[in-house]
């Protein structure tokens, strides 16, 4: 089985850590990745401000990437559901607009192999105690695009609740946004931050010590605003707490 | 309150018109703390009762899935339904009038009422009439439309706008209700009792007296319709406080505005909605007034009826394939009690009688993106989705939102009154078509990529607290994140020996 690490454009440029976690992680657990350096962004920055023509080349580099993986692996539920949702419409609006099937056939290629990490790990590999340690309080906000477009469900909560140490604590209005939602940050910034800041208040009554997503950019306007409020609590991205062992612990 | 020449009071619909765009006028209302305490109380109070609602139902998906089909195939053939709607309602007694928009709607209305030689009308709640304004056509020919929902009293005496479908005084709380009571009812007729104190009983009592008074006088109703079943031409109206069914039968005219969308082929499509609708809406497993009227009858109801089918944008709208989706609507509300962003924004940021996620897609397309306001309502939202996981017609309320930002930013093939034009990209995105363009770029080059990550990490120490310029937006209320010394690329050449 050939997998390839979708490692997304923030993740490279910002977090790289997440990457190499699901390196690790995923090396453990004996599954050898790769990471195919022709990757970049999905696009979905510019599909969901509205440029969808734009999006196109970055659709054809994907497929392309990963033409001969059986699996793609990405630590982004956002990413991923721009892959599943939104790649076929790109694929469909080029055909409408009278360009021929390539890109429909790109997405087509793309998207029954694309996995958010806790997807792959529950659905495919069949694991959900990844032999994890991580001695921390944790709170987890199950985000938009994991919630509700890619549906995950439980998956992240049953990885989590097998990490040694780690002790769950509920967040009130867990399924409520965070308020980043990628433009929507910088076009409508003051809905943005009351979201934000409401979402931080309930992440503050947990008393967790660290709060959890299946993706960054979330975690990036989280932690963001709790960084301003001067809040102790860490924003961390569940792959780095799977790929906690005793030997790495911080 | 402004008063034209007749000295008839009016509550503007037209105030509506050169509102600002949705970000700055959300902007003042986050920082109302009375008005984000009014709303998050109260949609998170029904965003709960609606969930227990749907969860009672195992057949809930199969339920909406038939909403939608049934939706969808009746709007493919709507120009038959709507003949077979027009026939049966004539055959019935009643008279069918076809309006383009809202001007040609108000005059139509405003030309029947005066016929009757009235001056007053009582009015059911309605969507249709306070989207074309018609309170403030019929003002300006001297004619007083009283308002008979207690919500919608609340809002037209306190010369205000609604700002929910289903609760439009939302925003006001039982104190400001109590005043607006105590100043303004003795204005549009019998005064609020002396004494009068905020308990819920209470103030429904005020309305109720003040409102009795106009149903026993009132010659001239005016309603909307959450149906028209096509087969026997029958309308129906929903609500939850029988002053619907009041002004739906006392009056001796009838006359009813309503949305060309609005037609179902047969009862047994009604059947689903009335199903669909009262517990997304209101939380409630039957809706209490349930008033149902095929044309006239005599010596029972309204002796003359008419029925003004109102396009104003609708034929546009389903000429888009991703965006007719929205004509699906039932008007449950449902949307707006679980978006974030309403809650925060309130309805009046959206500019129109249609807030929260399902106005940001229906009044950019209902009116053209006409305006900055129009151009800011696609991106009202963050596109967490809870807007289409509630809707009971499974309307994909972000699908259509990213659509309409594509027409915004890159123009493209519109429908604007019958007429196929394309239209040209909105001139304040020429920045971030640029920025946009560029990353694309940048992106599809991964050797540019690198070196981007290169400066960015190299920069890194520099890390400001506050942005110039757009960046701004972010760093206002956030911090930056720490840029990596080493991207993910460069790492994993450097210790997988993979070439970059
Ligand atoms: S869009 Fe859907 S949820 Fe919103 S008001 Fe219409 S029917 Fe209800």
């Amino acid at each position: 089985m050939r997998v390839g690490l979708f490692v997304t454009c923030v993740n490279d440029s910002l977090y790289p850590r997440t990457g190499r976690a699901v390196v690790s992680l995923l090396e453990r657990l004996g599954v050898r990745v790769d990471f195919p350096t022709a990757q970049s962004c999905c696009g979905q920055p510019m599909f969901n401000t509205g440029y969808r023509h734009e999006t196109e080349p970055l659709v054809r580099r994907y497929a392309a990437a990963f033409r001969d993986h059986d699996y793609v692996v990405t630590p982004s539920g956002s990413c991923a559901a721009m892959v599943r949702d939104n790649y076929p419409r790109i694929g469909a609006g080029a055909e409408a607009e009278g360009r021929g099937t390539e890109l429909s056939e790109a997405a087509a290629g793309a998207v029954p192999k694309t996995y958010e990490l806790t997807e792959f790990l529950v659905d495919v590999l069949g694991v959900t105690d990844v032999g994890a340690y991580f001695p921390h309080t944790v709170t987890y906000h199950p985000t938009c695009h994991g919630l509700r477009m890619l549906g995950l469900g439980d998956r992240p909560r049953r990885l989590l609740e097998h990490v040694e140490g780690l002790e769950l604590r509920e967040l009130d209005g867990a399924e409520e946004c965070c308020g980043f939602g990628g433009t929507f940050a910088v076009k409508n910034p003051a809905v943005s931050a009351a979201m934000g800041s409401d979402k931080c208040r309930a992440v503050a009554r947990t008393g967790a010590e660290v709060v959890c997503t299946v993706d960054n950019s979330c975690l990036m306007h989280i932690g963001g605003v709790l960084a301003r409020e001067g809040s102790p609590v860490r924003p961390v991205h569940i792959a780095e707490i799977l790929a906690g062992t005793k030997d790495s612990v911080r | 309150m402004s008063r034209d020449g007749t000295g008839v009071p009016h509550s503007g619909g037209a105030a509506y018109l050169g509102m600002p765009a949705f970000p700055r006028a959300a902007e003042t209302a986050t920082r109302d703390d009375r008005l984000r305490a009014n709303l998050r109380h109260a949609t998170h109070t029904i965003r709960a009762k609606r969930a227990r609602a749907v969860a009672e139902l195992d057949d809930w998906a199969r339920l909406r899935q038939a909403g939608a089909a049934i939706k969808d195939r009746t709007l493919r053939h709507l120009d038959h339904h709507l003949v077979r709607l027009e026939e049966a309602v004539t055959r019935a007694g009643g008279t069918v009038h076809w309006a383009a928009d809202a001007a040609e709607a108000n005059r139509i209305v405003t030309d029947l009422v005066r016929a009757t030689g009235e001056r007053e009308v009582v009015k059911v709640k309605s969507m249709a009439t306070q989207e074309i304004g018609l309170n403030e056509a019929l003002a300006e020919a001297g004619i007083r439309a009283y308002e008979t929902d207690l919500a919608e009293l609340i809002v037209q005496l306190g010369d205000d706008l609604p700002s929910h479908i289903l609760v439009p005084a939302i925003h006001r709380n039982r104190g400001e209700i109590r005043d607006i009571f105590r100043d303004r009812m003795a204005s549009w007729g019998r005064p609020a009792p002396e004494g009068l104190t905020d308990r819920p009983a209470e103030l429904a009592e005020a309305a109720r007296r003040h409102l009795r008074e106009k149903f026993l006088r009132a010659k001239v109703g005016l309603s909307g319709a959450n149906f028209m079943v096509a087969e026997t031409g029958t309308l129906v109206v929903v609500e939850s406080e029988g002053n619907g069914r009041m002004c739906l039968t006392l009056p001796e005219t009838l006359i009813s505005v309503v949305g060309i969308e609005k037609t179902v082929p047969t009862w047994r499509d009604l059947e689903v909605f009335l199903q669909l609708l009262p517990r997304s809406s209101t939380a409630e497993r039957m809706n209490p007034y349930t008033s149902m009227w095929t044309g006239t009858a005599d010596g029972d109801g309204p002796r003359v009826f008419h029925l003004v089918l109102l396009d104003n944008g609708r034929t546009d709208t389903l000429a888009d394939e991703v965006g007719r989706q929205a004509l699906r609507c039932i008007r449950c509300s449902a949307c707006l009690n679980v978006c974030p962003v309403y809650e925060r924004a309130g309805g009046h940021a959206y500019g129109s009688p249609y807030p929260g996620p399902i106005g940001a897609i229906l009044t950019p397309q209902l009116r053209g993106l006409a305006s900055p306001l129009e151009e800011s309502l696609p991106y009202a939202s963050s596109l967490c989705g809870a807007c289409f996981e509630v809707c009971p017609v499974a309307i994909d309320i972000p699908e259509v939102l990213v659509h309409l930002r594509e027409r915004v930013v890159e123009g493209g093939e519109v429908t604007i009154r019958g007429t196929r034009t394309t239209i040209k990209p909105a001139k304040r995105h020429t920045a971030e078509r640029a920025a946009m363009r560029a990353a694309r770029w940048t992106f599809d080059h991964p050797g540019a990529l690198r070196r981007g990550q290169w400066i960015l990490s190299r920069s890194r120490r520099l890390r400001p607290r506050r942005l110039p310029g757009p960046g701004r937006a972010w760093t206002d209320t956030r911090e930056l994140p720490a840029v990596p010394a080493e991207s993910f690329r460069d790492w994993w050449a450097r210790t997988r020996g993979g070439t970059a």
